[in-house]
């Protein structure tokens, strides 16, 4: 048998941080496999309410472990306390999302119990004493399938390759007391939120551009970068008519980008456009015209307008947030 | 024989690797088109090591093998010759000094060069003699403790920026090149007057200016061995940077290939790549095997002068056989390029003219055929 | 107050360099591969030159691997670390084998500070620090970043980000994380994480290179050090990632708000 326990995280705000819930679809899948029950930690200054929000998605147990050092997150505050409840539960598997806490905590959990880890798993697969998960390695260029043989193993999950875990009903929060800090070590200072200005064209997650198609206008395509927080650029025709600086020109002999989502509007598909974007992850086109050859490397094509179409996808993208 | 780099020769590769594809890369088009002069870009890479690498360990310098110096020149040039032009220059205009100088000249005239940021020319040519070294018409005259320099050197490299100059003269023209003899000229001395910029074709990065000398007194403590020495340390200077020319040709190269290897495999026509032609898979192949062999060849004369062997041979082998090669390959990715190979916005036009300049400076294609020809005859 | 730092340098693959799986679904095509040091570590290994340029101090590095490792040993000691150490190990190792050399090192060499990366970039599991900083009950400051600022360029190329407090007992670290710029104090000794933008790290210089090759690289073995390496992680397959599939027309944004969503999980 094979124990579960999903780490809850908590937002700044203290509310319910969302990708714990993918987490726990891991978990699911986890306990299936191994024939165990899912349970979850929580913790906070008064962790009632964040072990409120998730008992009803698919847990059997929500453990609450309240305490002033939970104010703030602190690995070494909070790894000893998920480590001792992993081990009264004898949970087998020990997980979180993989946000920049779960990735910061995990490993040093793993550490208490000894356990060897799987980062940012993708999917688990065999069961029983075949089980493994699947994660990626040199930047995605390869998906490794991972067994881990420690008694406890640890991981954390990549938030998108698995569903929200939906509320079933049915869990309960038990509240514990979770063992205090062995010695205070790192502190919290202060935290500043970056809402940042667009990033840059060539880090930027999600790239925006618009061609010709635009003419002139980039309203539609701000507005959208601005709902996807992302970059702006633009087929040289654009830059060359001077209606953006040319240093947005994506291109051959201009920027050369590969976010994880490309969006072109307006562009008609040279060959010499395509060379600074044909790296992207996932690339989009919208183009009224359906023979444009921007089609042939769009893995989603829109026929429209770009006036019509890009304001509808900002609203429907916001909507789905 | 081994064809394996070493440890240090690779390393020292990375970082100068990693510098042309940086620093060097990102500044070069810009240069070439504004005919600029990247000083910074050169005081980095001096700050790096990646300048005055013949310089003895004993005057504070690294003392680096030519096998070692040419690995680093390729990568230069890869980044932009015409930097690479202006970086090497100091080497040249230093060698002079390595090879014929006192220990207290070297102390002097080197060590400025290893402590801080310096430039420096070497004053060979002029408007009368160019491949024909010793038709040359600057004049020193003696007065004292002191020379008296007349005349003028044209397309020398860095002589804007230069602290100071390998100056060739001659004490008398009639006397050909028993009367040459080279000096160090320090600073900007009284009469001494710095041309404009030429308006060059290629390589357009690196400073080239026409010097003039009216009564330049430069004092006889200067000189770099005896009185008539001078065609010797300049030849003697030239097989020693031969090498180091050469392989500027193969960075040049060796950059148009992958440019045109890449592209080769974007550009579609009638259909499918054009990689797919063997019209274009002939010109591709062809530049790998003449880079290759331009390399090896290169490093053999590198090796011949680091195992204390002449390498006038092979090192004339090495420049006109990289000079010629590297014209035609970059000639041949102007034209997998097709019309975009003839546009300013891609980077092969300006390699092309880049390697124009190596079957030029340095000895023409033609006096190194005419070296090469000479040992040979002469058996 | 001088400041002892260790820092990490892993070999990797060349980030430039094309992965690919081989045939057999068990490893990489090595073939044409060109290796480096982790650029995390790059970046580790800069800070700590930049805390000891200005506390004083001296900065070891460490790598486990095969005699391979030495290339990127002798790049941190081009950068200008002082010493090397080597723990020679030939076989396969995961990562609670390395933080276990690593724990013995630093229980030999007592640095104040550990600088380690985020993260390899071969195999992104991000966890060798956290189970060092664990297993040494020190306090850890993954993912160090820094804010941006208004200081010239030539400042910013020798300023370090990780910040002494002036008794010289602990460090300030920005730590990069989801949303915002996270600001902590940690008790030394402490282990550190480097984010990408912590630093732009210095090159090897040629007197730097030359230099490197008098500089002493310690020989260490995970037997001699009492560590079991035995590992707890195979990888038991690798595939290459899902091929693009061929594009599709969609009819309508919501259509297309819904593919990026729930199949290109873009969103
Ligand atoms: C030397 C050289 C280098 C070059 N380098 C680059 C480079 O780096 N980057 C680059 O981008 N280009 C480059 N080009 C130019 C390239 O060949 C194309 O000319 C350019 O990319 C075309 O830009 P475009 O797609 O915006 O314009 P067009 O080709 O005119 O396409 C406009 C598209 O917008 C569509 N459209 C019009 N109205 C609407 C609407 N209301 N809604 C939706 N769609 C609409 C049309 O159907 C058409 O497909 C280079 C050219 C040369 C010669
Ligand atoms: C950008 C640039 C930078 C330079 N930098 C320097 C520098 O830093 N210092 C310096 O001293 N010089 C420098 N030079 C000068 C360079 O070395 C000379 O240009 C070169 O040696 C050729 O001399 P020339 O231009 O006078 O040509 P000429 O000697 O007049 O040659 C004209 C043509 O005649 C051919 N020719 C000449 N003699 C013969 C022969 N006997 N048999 C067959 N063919 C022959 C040549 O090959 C050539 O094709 C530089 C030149 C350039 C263009």
């Amino acid at each position: 048998m094979g124990n579960v326990l999903i780490f809850v995280e908590a937002n700044p705000d203290g509310s319910l941080r969302k990708a714990t819930l993918n987490a726990i679809t891991a978990g699911q899948q986890l306990a299936k496999a191994t024939g165990g029950e899912v349970h979850a930690v929580a913790l906070a200054k008064d962790a009632g309410a964040l072990a409120n929000a998730v008992k009803a998605h698919g847990v059997k147990v929500v453990h609450a472990g309240s305490g002033p050092h939970f104010e703030h997150y602190v690995a070494e505050d909070f790894a000893p306390a998920v480590a001792a409840l992993a081990t009264t539960l004898k949970a087998e598997w020990v997980g979180a999302a993989a946000t920049s806490i779960g990735r910061d905590l995990l490993p040093r959990v793993a550490a208490k119990l000894k356990a060897a880890m799987a980062s940012e798993i993708m999917s688990v697969t065999g069961s029983g004493a075949d089980v493994a998960v699947t994660r990626p390695m040199w930047a995605g260029a390869a998906i490794a399938t991972v067994k881990l043989s420690s008694p406890v193993k640890c991981f954390t999950v990549r938030a998108t390759e698995f569903a929200l875990a939906e509320a079933s009903g049915g869990g309960e929060v038990q509240p514990f007391t979770p063992a205090a800090p062995e010695k205070p070590l790192t502190k919290f200072v202060g935290f500043k939120e970056v809402k940042s200005a667009r990033p840059a064209l060539t880090e930027a997650r999600v790239v925006v551009s618009g061609g010709r198609g635009t003419k002139g206008d980039f309203g539609p395509i701000e507005g959208l970068a601005d709902e996807l927080h992302a970059a702006v650029g633009a087929s040289r025709a654009v830059c060359d008519a001077g209606w953006q600086p040319n240093d947005l020109q994506v291109g051959q002999t201009g920027k050369v980008v590969a976010p994880q989502l490309y969006i072109a509007a307006g562009i008609s598909g040279a060959i010499q456009h395509v060379a600074g974007m044909k790296g992207s992850k996932t690339i989009v086109a919208v183009n009224k015209d359906p023979d444009a050859p921007i089609f042939q490397v769009a893995d989603y094509g829109l026929v429209a307008d770009l006036f019509k179409a890009l304001p509808e996808l900002q609203a429907a993208i916001k909507a789905a947030k | 024989m081994n064809f394996a780099l070493s440890d240090d020769e690779k390393a020292l590769q990375e970082t100068a690797r990693k510098f042309a594809r940086e620093v060097m890369r990102p500044k070069a088009a810009h240069c070439d088109e504004a005919s600029e002069f990247p000083k910074d870009i050169i005081r980095q890479a001096a700050e790096l090591g990646l300048m005055n690498m013949t310089v003895p360990q004993a005057h504070g310098g690294m003392e680096l093998s030519h096998q070692a110096q040419v690995v680093i020149a390729e990568e230069l040039a890869w980044g932009c010759a015409g930097m690479a032009t202006s970086m090497i220059a100091n080497d040249l205009a230093l060698l002079p000094i390595i090879l014929g100088a006192t220990s207290e000249q070297k102390e002097k005239f080197l060590r400025p060069f290893t402590t801080g940021f310096k430039l420096a020319s070497f004053a060979l040519t002029e408007p009368g003699a160019g491949s024909d070294v010793a038709g040359m018409r600057c004049t020193a005259r003696r007065d004292g403790d002191f020379y008296v320099v007349n005349g003028q050197k044209q397309w020398i490299t860095n002589g804007e920026y230069a602290d100071q100059f390998s100056l060739f003269c001659t004490l008398d023209p009639a006397q050909k090149h028993k009367g040459i003899m080279c000096l160090v000229v320090e600073g900007r001395p009284k009469g001494l007057t710095v041309g404009k910029h030429e308006n060059k074709m290629g390589q357009r990065a690196s400073n080239t200016v026409t010097l003039t000398f009216e009564d330049v007194r430069v004092p006889v403590a200067n000189r770099i061995g005896k009185e008539g020495e001078g065609f010797l340390i300049a030849m003697n200077t030239l097989d020693n940077s031969r090498p180091l020319t050469a392989m500027f040709a193969i960075g040049i190269a060796r950059a148009a290939m992958e440019h045109a290897l890449d592209y080769s495999r974007q550009r579609q026509q009638f259909g499918k790549p054009i990689a797919d032609f063997q019209g274009i898979q002939f010109m591709l192949a062809d530049m790998a095997a003449d880079v290759e062999a331009a390399r090896l060849l290169t490093y053999k004369s590198a090796w011949l002068l680091d195992s204390g062997q002449r390498n006038t041979l092979v090192s004339s082998y090495a420049k006109r056989f990289a000079a010629d090669m590297a014209m035609k390959a970059t000639t041949d990715a102007v034209q997998i390029f097709g019309g975009y190979g003839y546009s300013k916005e891609y980077p092969v036009e300006k390699l092309m003219r880049d390697a124009k300049l190596i079957q030029i400076y340095e000895g023409t294609s033609q006096i190194q055929r005419l070296v090469i020809a000479r040992e040979l005859i002469r058996g | 107050m001088p400041l002892k730092i260790l820092v990490t340098a892993k070999r990797v693959e060349d980030s430039e360099s094309k992965i690919k799986v081989d045939a057999a679904g068990t490893g990489i095509v090595k073939e044409g591969l060109k290796y480096k040091i982790n650029p995390f570590d790059e970046i580790g290994v800069e800070e700590a030159l930049r805390l000891v340029a200005k506390h004083g101090g001296e900065v070891v590095v460490v790598s486990v691997g095969t005699k391979d490792v030495h290339e990127q040993l002798r790049h941190a000691l081009a950068m200008g670390a002082n010493k090397a150490v080597w723990v020679h190990h030939d076989g396969p190792i995961d990562q609670l084998g390395i933080a276990g050399c690593l724990q013995k090192v630093v229980e030999k060499e007592k640095p104040d500070l550990c600088i380690l990366g985020k993260q390899a970039i071969d195999d992104d599991q991000g966890q060798v620090g956290q189970y060092l900083a664990e297993w040494l009950g020190w306090a850890q400051a993954t993912f160090a970043s820094k804010e941006e600022s208004l200081e010239s360029e030539a400042e910013k190329a020798k300023t370090p980000a990780i910040q002494l407090a002036a008794d010289g007992k602990s460090i300030t670290v920005i730590r990069e994380v989801d949303g915002g710029l996270l600001t902590v104090s940690s008790p030394l000794p402490a282990v550190a994480t480097t984010e990408l933008r912590l630093n732009q790290p210095r090159y090897a210089s040629l007197p730097g290179i030359m230099k490197a090759k008098s500089k002493p690289i310690e020989e260490l073995t995970p037997a001699g050090l009492g560590v079991d390496v035995g590992v707890k992680l195979t990888v038991t397959k690798l595939a290459p990632p899902p091929a693009r599939k061929a594009g599709i027309k969609v009819p309508d944004v919501a259509t297309l708000v819904d593919k990026l969503k729930n199949e290109a999980k873009a969103l």
